[in-house]
């Protein structure tokens, strides 16, 4: 690995480097909270969450280019497949009583955005009312793809939920190459300016990413320690049955946790697209970025996860650097002495494998 | 071998010679990536399916191994065969080092770290100049056996298929090893396999060089019948192929690796004829149907077709365990000479000093009962004893030794063996292999010894000494019996039984009467008096007054952390301090639910 000749490392350069770090960094910190929100309400690692980001930038731009965005089929298909499997497990436990509420919740809920973004497309769209659609649209995956995928295996091990997250990333990024097609994206900026910080020159898309970053944190705060739903989603994380005898449903715990990850996976995905050329699958790869950060914070902590994302969006700016070819490489590899180092600082023994033990087979 | 474990074989290679000839074109083709996906999902078998360890990066074992030839036989045209040799060094070198770094790691941080490791070779294929950058190599040679040129998929099906059988009877012997008692120990967590003197990393550690070798392997064969590499052959979406093959076929059996190798590809085979009838954009929904796939089947049917195909079988009767020469024994101790010495031992917890400078001794043929309300102690000092923790002051020698720095694995191997409070056992398996577990210190039977089935001698005297526990502890006529399909209290004489199997010199029971009814306690405690009988050593820790009173020699009793009793129960019994911290409330009980009624409304009566 050599470093890329004729470039040398100066102050100016280490700055901008930093600079550009940091925005990734903000970008993987949006990711990483949403993951570790999902894993510690309902222990499932979302790895679809950065292909919900996906969707949301192709969505923006397929809105700014007056075509209707695949992700109305989408949500179409797993609003039907999802009433489907309502329908079928009512039907199965007498409680049929309960269907229009099911189907209103699963099946029309999630088709208000979906017609409205096709009433929307093809009109040219101000910004504003385009990001809101595109928003409002990708809301409903989270919670429709933990319907269909999670919700009949909310008893299993860690292990299997993990392996049905990696095939349903799959399936979901499939789709987004079928709908979108392999072209990548890249929106409009929503600010041009530029600011001087003195010698930094910030790019205003570099701030709004910044602050966008910044308020979804406090919001995030605020409903955390503010309200009550955020306060069951913090009971269900700390102890599942216990929040259950408290009277918190844990599938509507679940549903809720997926329903704020789409959301953040939605911003991410808006605020990332007029900075960088999103395909159907770059979003995988943002997700597994944000993922080494908040495994660096144990997936428990979130600023812990914060951090770590800032530091993998840092790594991944000097490395890009000092050797492009071999960006990813060291970003991926990263991983390993950290986890290394983790699994020494904290505890010599890995956890009891108890209930993990008879996961994936006999 | 019988004719039931022959017949199979015959049809195997029956079939085996016989397929290629009848199959012609593409058939031979799609054969040929079977038995190569099917070498991969064998060592997940093994790894993910008996060991419990899930990795989603195979393929960039695969790729080490198609690689390393692929550029020995091109750019240095080598021959295949060495560059065989330089994949297997690689990938193998590839694990050891992948695995020291990550196999300590609990729960869901491996699988993911196998993520991060799987994408980072594959980024490392796709920007090596020598390797041929994203293009990857091309015009690699075919292998070529004394002269004969494999180049025909007819002719190389005749190579992979035997060394896919060959590499499937190894692991098949493996697992029923020794090593692969073992390696199927590995889920039970790593308290368990460290009390039975295996050492769960190493363990974990060689399986995973195994599947990685077994990749390996399938990448050589990958790259002279594709006789082209290119690094989107081993991204991740190949990674998870394999996994999903393992676990459609059924990750306990080896079987379940071909076929879930031969549904995956034929599918997969299928749905590209299939799927552009439908639509234009059909390589797309290829991922799109296999993903769903898999998440069906982790849904309705975990543990693979295999099982769903063998419950249309009778269960194959197992063999009846032959006499045979023992284990070697432990020399037997003089009675009453010291086994254990505790001495003003302490463990402190940051401020909390959870034992505080207990002394006692533990002599041959003795059964000593350690006692005390809950919070006294008890616990903690017997996770002292056990190893799972070291003493903050004082010493602890066992058979003369200071012990205080070693681990639950180096007791047992030194003869100390023990029974879980919450019973730990591999519900899966059956009595015999649980018990087999325990011997797993008094032999010496490796990977190689195993899968080559060099270990029978040793494997019939394991079995015998397992059935002959099992008869010790009243559970002789289940030795085939699952050990999950056992009510609580024959799971308690199943743990006993285990640690006997040991020949242990010291037995420590946690709790072992917890959660059992009357009867099974009365034989619990019948079980253990024959014990004494018979010369072993018990120390037990118990809440149950009437259980440990009729049953052992000795009585310690704790409170707060310090001794305030010691002697015969019925001294014990009568001591005013005993009474006070921990009779007193709860004397007339013997159910652990009544007695917890009771300590409630006695302290309800205390706050009125």
């Amino acid at each position: 690995m050599s470093p890329a000749a004729g470039r040398r490392m100066s102050p100016e350069i280490a700055l901008l480097l930093a600079e550009d770090g940091i925005a990734n960094g903000a970008i993987y910190v949006l990711v990483g909270l949403g993951i570790v929100l999902v894993f510690v309400v309902t222990r499932v690692i979302f790895v679809p969450f950065g292909d919900i980001l996906a969707y949301a930038a192709l969505t923006l731009g397929a809105l700014e280019r007056q075509r209707l965005p695949g992700t109305v089929w989408l949500v179409l298909t797993l609003a039907i497949l999802a009433s489907g499997m309502e329908i079928a497990s009512l039907w199965r436990n007498k409680r049929l009583r309960e269907l229009p509420r099911s189907l209103a919740l699963f099946g029309a809920l999630p088709l208000l955005p979906a017609a409205a973004v096709a009433l929307a497309a093809g009109r040219d769209l101000p910004a504003a009312p385009a990001i809101a659609l595109t928003l409002a649209l990708v809301l409903p995956i989270g919670p429709l793809l933990y319907r269909i995928a999670f919700r009949p295996l909310a008893d299993a091990p860690v292990l299997v939920l993990l392996m049905v997250a990696v095939a349903l990333h799959f399936a979901v990024s499939g789709l987004a190459l079928f709908y979108f097609g392999p072209e990548g994206v890249r929106t409009q900026p929503l600010l041009h300016a530029t600011f001087r910080l003195g010698a930094l020159i910030l790019p205003g898309q570099t701030l709004i990413i910044l602050v966008a970053c910044a308020l979804v944190c406090l919001m995030l705060f605020l409903i955390f320690t503010r309200t009550m739903g955020g306060k069951a989603l913090r009971a269900t994380a700390v102890n599942r049955l216990g929040a259950r005898l408290c009277g918190i449903s844990p599938s509507r715990a679940g549903a809720a946790a997926f329903l704020l990850a789409s959301g953040l996976a939605g911003i991410s995905g808006v605020i990332i697209a007029p900075v960088a050329t999103l395909y159907y699958d770059s979003g995988f790869i943002i997700g597994l970025k944000a993922f080494i950060g908040a495994i660096i914070g144990g997936l428990v902590s979130y600023p812990m996860a914060a951090l770590g994302a800032i530091f993998v969006g840092l790594l991944e700016s000097y490395a890009a650097f000092w050797s492009s070819a071999f960006k990813e490489v060291i970003v991926f590899s990263a991983l390993i002495p950290i986890l290394v180092w983790r699994s020494l600082a904290f505890g010599h023994h890995a956890p009891e494998e108890d209930d993990l033990a008879e996961d994936i087979a006999a | 071998m019988t004719t039931r474990r022959l017949l199979p074989v015959m049809l195997a290679l029956a079939s085996m010679l016989a397929l290629p000839q009848v199959l012609g074109g593409y058939a031979l083709t799609l054969l040929d990536y079977i038995a190569v996906s099917s070498l991969v999902a064998l060592g997940l078998v093994v790894m993910t399916g008996a060991g419990g360890i899930t990795s989603f990066g195979q393929a960039a074992f695969v790729g080490i191994g198609a690689y390393a030839s692929g550029w020995w036989t091109t750019s240095m045209a080598g021959s295949p065969f060495t560059g065989l040799a330089i994949g297997l060094v690689l990938s193998g070198a590839t694990a050891t080092l992948l695995g020291a770094a990550t196999l300590r790691l609990g729960g869901h941080f491996l699988p993911l770290s196998t993520i991060a490791w799987g994408i980072a070779i594959d980024y490392l294929f796709g920007n090596l100049e020598a390797l041929g950058s994203h293009n990857g190599l091309a015009a690699i040679p075919p292998i070529d056996i004394a002269g004969i040129s494999l180049i025909s998929e007819r002719a190389f099906s005749y190579l992979a298929w035997p060394i896919l059988c060959l590499a499937m009877l190894l692991c098949a012997n493996l697992l029923r090893s020794r090593e692969g008692r073992a390696i199927r120990a590995l889920r039970g967590g790593n308290a368990l396999a460290e009390s039975l003197g295996i050492d769960p990393f190493a363990t974990r550690l060689r399986t995973f060089v195994l599947a990685a070798l077994l990749a390996s392997l399938a990448g050589w064969l990958y790259a002279h019948l594709q006789r082209v590499v290119s690094p989107t052959a081993f991204d991740l979406e190949a990674g998870i192929e394999f996994l999903l093959m393992a676990l459609l076929g059924g990750a306990g059996h080896v079987a379940g690796a071909v076929l879930g190798a031969a549904v995956v590809t034929l599918l997969k085979d299928a749905l590209q004829s299939l799927l552009p009838l439908l639509t234009t954009n059909s390589i797309q929904l290829e991922a799109v149907a296999l993903g769903a796939l898999f998440i069906l089947i982790l849904q309705r049917a975990r543990f693979g077709l295999i099982p769903l195909i063998l419950r249309f079988f009778p269960r194959r009767q197992p063999h009846a365990i032959a006499e045979a020469s023992p284990l070697p024994r432990r020399s037997r101790m003089r009675d009453g000479s010291s086994l254990l010495t505790v001495e003003a031992v302490s463990k402190r917890f940051g401020g909390l000093v959870a034992v505080n400078g207990i002394s006692f001794e533990l002599r041959a043929n003795e059964i000593l009962g350690l006692l005390g309300p809950n919070g006294a102690g008890k616990s903690t000092l017997f996770d002292l004893v056990s190893g799972l923790a070291s003493p903050s002051g004082g010493q602890i020698r066992f058979l003369g030794e200071d012990i205080g720095r070693l681990s639950t694995r180096q007791l047992a191997r030194r003869g100390m063996a023990r029974s879980f409070q919450h019973v730990r056992l591999r519900p899966g398996m059956t009595l015999t292999d649980n018990v087999a577990l325990g011997a797993h210190g008094r032999s010496r039977a490796g990977f190689v010894r195993g899968a080559l089935r060099l270990d029978r001698a040793e494997e019939r005297s394991i079995r015998f000494e397992a059935a002959r526990q099992l008869a010790r502890v009243g559970l002789g006529e289940k030795l085939h019996a699952r050990a999950g399909s056992l009510p609580l209290g024959e799971q308690r004489l199943l743990e006993v039984a285990r640690a006997l199997a040991a020949d242990p010199a010291l037995i420590l029971l946690d709790e072992p009467a917890a959660g059992l009814r009357r009867k099974e306690k009365e034989a619990l405690a019948a079980l253990i008096r024959a014990l004494r009988q018979e010369g072993v050593t018990v120390m037990l820790v118990e809440h149950d007054m009437d259980f440990v009173m009729n049953l052992v020699d000795r009585i310690i009793v704790m409170d707060f952390g310090v001794k305030i009793a010691e002697g015969k129960p019925a001294e014990v019994s009568t001591d005013a301090r005993v009474r006070e911290a921990y009779l007193g409330v709860e004397l007339a009980d013997e159910e652990p639910l009544g007695r917890d009624a009771v300590e409630t409304d006695a302290s309800g009566v205390e706050a009125a």
